[in-house]
């Protein structure tokens, strides 16, 4: 992991990964809707409706890993002092908010036929909203910490450390509280589904992390690129000053 | 009385808005990062 945190080693790798990840998720994430969408069956219980799960599921997981990611660059940022570690916290902020988001919208597209509602305010559905909200809070600090300070501020990386908290709540919301959403279908190494509806949900978990990774590859090379165009356009501005 | 209700309708708009928002958000992380690394070069060729 040390290796990587030279800015120009990690620049290298991040070229030659960026547009393969973001081509291979596009092409694995079309294969796998469209697999959801015309191949895969009807529910017995919630007809149609199930074909939302390929949606609704990797967003539900790409919402909670990336504020994963978010806790554990903040953790390296904390103890190592990683200028990549701050960078890839920062990067991951707006693809985890994008799919918490859709997480949200394709659940409650879901619940309206499966429930008869849009939205029940019980524990599951409850904290992925919080989580919602912590991502913007967190891209405000992030932003403000940016803009208004040295680009030293810890802030940000403190309230990435203590979000985390909500990611377990969110986990276990479905089975410490009674709720309408149904408890977890896979766990480690453990599936109840059955194999038509398991192999394109993760085929599509597949293809969504891909994009999900290319997304912050991208974003990671832009925040250095800013940050590198800055320094350099200060260099010449305090040169020009002493000339 | 029972509603009926059409799944396709939801299922559909849930693709739609699935398919738009990951379009626009790799096509706004791909434009802003060829955009800072250009910038970035400008600044290198100043």
């Amino acid at each position: 992991m040390h290796r990587f945190a030279n800015p120009a080693r990690f620049l290298r790798l991040a070229r030659w990964l960026t547009l393969p990840c973001l081509v291979a998720g596009i092409v694995i994430t079309a294969a796998a809707l469209a697999w959801g969408l015309f191949s895969a069956p009807a529910d017995y219980l919630q007809g149609d409706s199930v074909r939302i799960l390929y949606l609704h599921v990797p967003a539900a997981w790409l919402g909670m890993w990336g504020w994963g990611a978010i806790a554990t660059a903040s953790f390296v940022e904390l103890v190592w002092r990683h200028p990549l570690a701050a960078i890839g916290a920062r990067a991951a902020a707006v693809p985890g908010a994008f799919y918490t988001a859709l997480c949200l919208a394709t659940g409650s597209l879901w619940g309206r036929p499966a429930w008869g509602a849009w939205w029940v305010w019980d524990g599951r559905l409850t904290s992925m909203l919080v989580l919602l909200f912590l991502y913007f809070a967190y891209m405000a600090l992030a932003d403000a910490a940016g803009r208004d300070g040295d680009g030293t501020s810890r802030i940000p990386a403190i309230f990435g450390l203590v979000g985390a908290v909500n990611i377990p709540i969110i986990h276990f919301s479905v089975i410490w509280w009674n709720s309408l959403h149904q408890p977890p279908s896979i766990s480690m190494g453990k599936s109840a589904m059955a194999d038509d509806f398991l192999y394109p949900l993760l085929v599509s978990v597949v293809g969504f992390t891909l994009i999900f990774a290319g997304v912050v590859l991208a974003r990671m090379r832009a925040i250095l690129a800013e940050s590198q165009a800055e320094a350099r356009l200060r260099r010449k501005a305090m040169s020009e000053d002493i000339a | 009385m029972r509603e009926a209700l059409d799944h396709w309708d939801y299922v559909i708009s849930a693709y739609v808005l699935g398919v738009i928002g990951t379009t626009v958000l790799i096509g706004w992380a791909w434009l802003t990062m060829r955009r800072a690394e250009a910038r970035r070069d400008r600044a290198r060729d100043k």
